[in-house]
């Protein structure tokens, strides 16, 4: 029996998650590894947007703030369950990408970067002025899921940052499922016959517009799920997870480990959340080591840092 | 109406400087297609070397040429270590690449110098001057006439001397630049020398009313960038006229709506523009070769 791509690529993404904690020395490692599947997931739907269509977002964090104050309003204002409230999260964000979506994605490459980083600030602005409802810049708590305690009642005692580690975990690799499968779809072969050069798509009857608003639109679920898994495992949400720098961070996530693949890209997600753990000793120096890495990889690694590795070891193999 | 006066005038004020910023981005932009996401540090660095010159005792003159001159050294070291090693690459890279190099630059200038905000003394004194009921700082003249300034100059430049020309004809069509023996990599240099130049003195001019500080080159590049799409992208027209509305629409959205919201308005204008006039107020339409 020969595995696909896929089944590789997921099993080895599951492993990777399951063996992980047996080299784990405290619950801090469990933290830290529920923050790279959370950046994981937002980065895995720009997979689907930069990867295969080739189209640019500066305001995917804007989404993320959706889905995580969806977390934190929707309980307390329509009485859902904060895990609904993440789904009507997802679907408001969708549904902003779609009406939004559609007159900007007939822009091209600069365009479609500043009108999504517009997009991205006049979430991330509302979400900072309007302190009544959202709390402001000091943010607001977000209702426990009940989840653990259902656990608990089933016989199984997770501690807390165990119990998100696993969850996120999961939601990462069904996220990495479903993209996986979009890649491998006729959509998916269209969106990156897209990216190989929109002309020729349109030319084989490719509907382009459709395709591009497709992948905007599930891009932006993605990162609303990803906004609701932070706001829930933090119980606390402010208005910076919406804002411009985190939007940065995601797309050099995406290219850095390579946006054509997404374990590649979700390789990146976890070197760029472990870098600033490591660099706490030259905090001084952070924004200067983000800046260098970012423009180096693009520079010498366009592929990404995963892809042009593997190339490497294959090349020097034959 | 004095009140629409005043915000008319503070809003040309501010407007000046993103339209400098605009300029910015759109001699780039011709020369090289690509948008400079650095560009605010330019201005956030013209404001720095000249406070940091200023207090090590040079005198003011002295140190916002000083400043200039650094900045502009800046913009070729970056287009000569990053953008020319990556010609050819797609858009998302050069747009990274740029985004890379702005927080490289205000992280360097934070351990360099500090996370303070700044100021030097305004040129010619703080007394305001009423102009029919409102009033207006000696400095925002300097600001406003210094816009003209430079874009008159520009202006010359591109239309009178061959090197502006060159310029131009790069910005056209580089590969038949290159044929009629254009030297398309000077010119390239030369533009992020400009434009860094261009930033800096905007930095200069605007730092007594506004204060500088390590992170002040994030939101000018935002706002310089919607500008210069509102006036359409590469037109140099079109970042002037783009500049000053955008700076109008602020102060008057800060005025008679919300101070919260008013930097909202520069986008909720460009969406805006961009849904009804994808290619800006000046913009051509752009047809795709096959």
């Amino acid at each position: 029996m020969r595995f696909s791509s896929k089944t590789t690529t997921l099993i080895m993404l599951a492993a990777l998650i399951a063996v992980a904690p047996i080299f784990f020395p405290s619950s801090y490692y469990f933290r830290v590894g529920s923050l790279i599947f959370v950046n994981g997931l937002a980065v895995t739907g720009l997979v689907v947007l930069t990867g295969y269509a080739g189209q640019i977002s500066l305001g995917h964090a804007g989404f993320v703030g959706v889905g995580a104050y969806a977390c934190a309003l929707a309980p307390v204002h329509l009485g859902l369950n904060p895990l609904l409230a993440a789904v009507v999260g997802a679907a408001l964000s969708g549904a902003i990408a779609w009406l939004v979506g559609r007159p900007i994605l007939r822009l091209k490459g600069y365009y479609l970067a500043v009108a999504s980083l517009g997009l991205g600030a006049l979430v991330s602005m509302v979400l900072a002025n309007e302190a009544q409802l959202t709390g402001g810049p000091d943010g607001m708590a977000v209702p426990d899921p009940g989840l653990r305690a259902l656990l608990k009642s089933a016989g199984l005692d997770l501690s807390n940052s165990a119990f998100w580690y696993a969850f996120s975990g999961v939601a990462l690799v069904v996220g990495a499922w479903l993209a996986l499968n979009l890649h491998h779809s006729p959509t998916g072969r269209a969106l990156r016959a897209l990216h190989g050069s929109e002309v020729a798509a349109r030319t084989v009857g490719v509907d382009v517009a459709r395709l591009k608003l497709q992948a905007f639109v599930i891009s932006a679920v993605y990162a609303s799920f990803s906004g609701s898994l932070l706001a829930l495992q933090n119980k606390f949400i402010t208005p910076d997870v919406a804002g411009y720098m985190h939007s940065i961070e995601l797309v050099t996530m995406t290219v850095l480990g390579g946006a054509g693949s997404v374990l590649g890209a979700i390789g990146g997600a976890m070197i760029l959340t472990t870098l600033p753990q490591v660099l706490t000793v030259f905090q001084e120096y952070e924004q200067v080591m983000l800046g260098l890495v970012m423009m180096l990889v693009m520079i010498f690694m366009r592929d990404g840092l995963l892809p042009s590795l593997a190339r490497n070891i294959r090349g020097r193999g034959k | 109406m004095p009140e629409l006066m005043q915000f008319l005038l503070s809003g040309i004020t501010v407007g000046a400087v993103y339209a400098l910023v605009a300029l910015g981005f759109t001699i780039i932009y011709n020369a090289s297609d690509v948008v400079n996401f650095a560009q605010g540090e330019f201005v956030m660095l013209g404001g720095m070397f000249t406070v940091f010159a200023f207090e090590a005792g040079l005198p003011l003159p002295l140190a916002a040429l000083l400043a200039i001159i650094a900045t502009a050294a800046i913009g070729v070291a970056l287009n000569k270590l990053a953008i020319e090693p990556a010609r050819g690459a797609p858009v998302v890279s050069l747009i990274i690449i740029t985004i890379g190099a702005s927080i490289f630059i205000r992280g360097l200038t934070q351990t360099a110098f500090d996370k303070q905000l700044h100021r030097f003394p305004a040129f010619s004194g703080d007394t305001p001057i009423a102009i029919a009921g409102a009033t207006i700082l000696p400095q925002s003249l300097w600001v406003i006439t210094g816009a003209l300034a430079i874009f008159v100059g520009l202006w010359l430049f591109f239309t009178r001397t061959l090197t502006g020309r060159a310029v131009l004809a790069t910005a056209n069509n580089r590969i038949a630049a290159q044929l009629v023996g254009i030297n398309t990599k000077y010119v390239m240099t030369l533009s992020f020398a400009l434009s860094a130049a261009i930033g800096a003195l905007a930095g200069v001019l605007v730092t007594p009313i506004t204060l500088t500080g390590y992170d002040i080159g994030i939101a000018l590049a935002l706002k310089g960038f919607a500008a210069a799409m509102l006036g359409g992208m590469g037109n140099p027209k079109g970042a002037l006229v783009g500049g000053l509305l955008l700076g109008v629409i602020e102060a008057m959205t800060a005025g008679y709506l919300s101070s919260q919201y008013k930097d909202a308005a520069a986008f909720v204008i460009i969406l805006a523009v961009l849904f009804a006039m994808p290619q800006g107020l000046f913009g051509r339409q752009s047809t795709d070769r096959v």
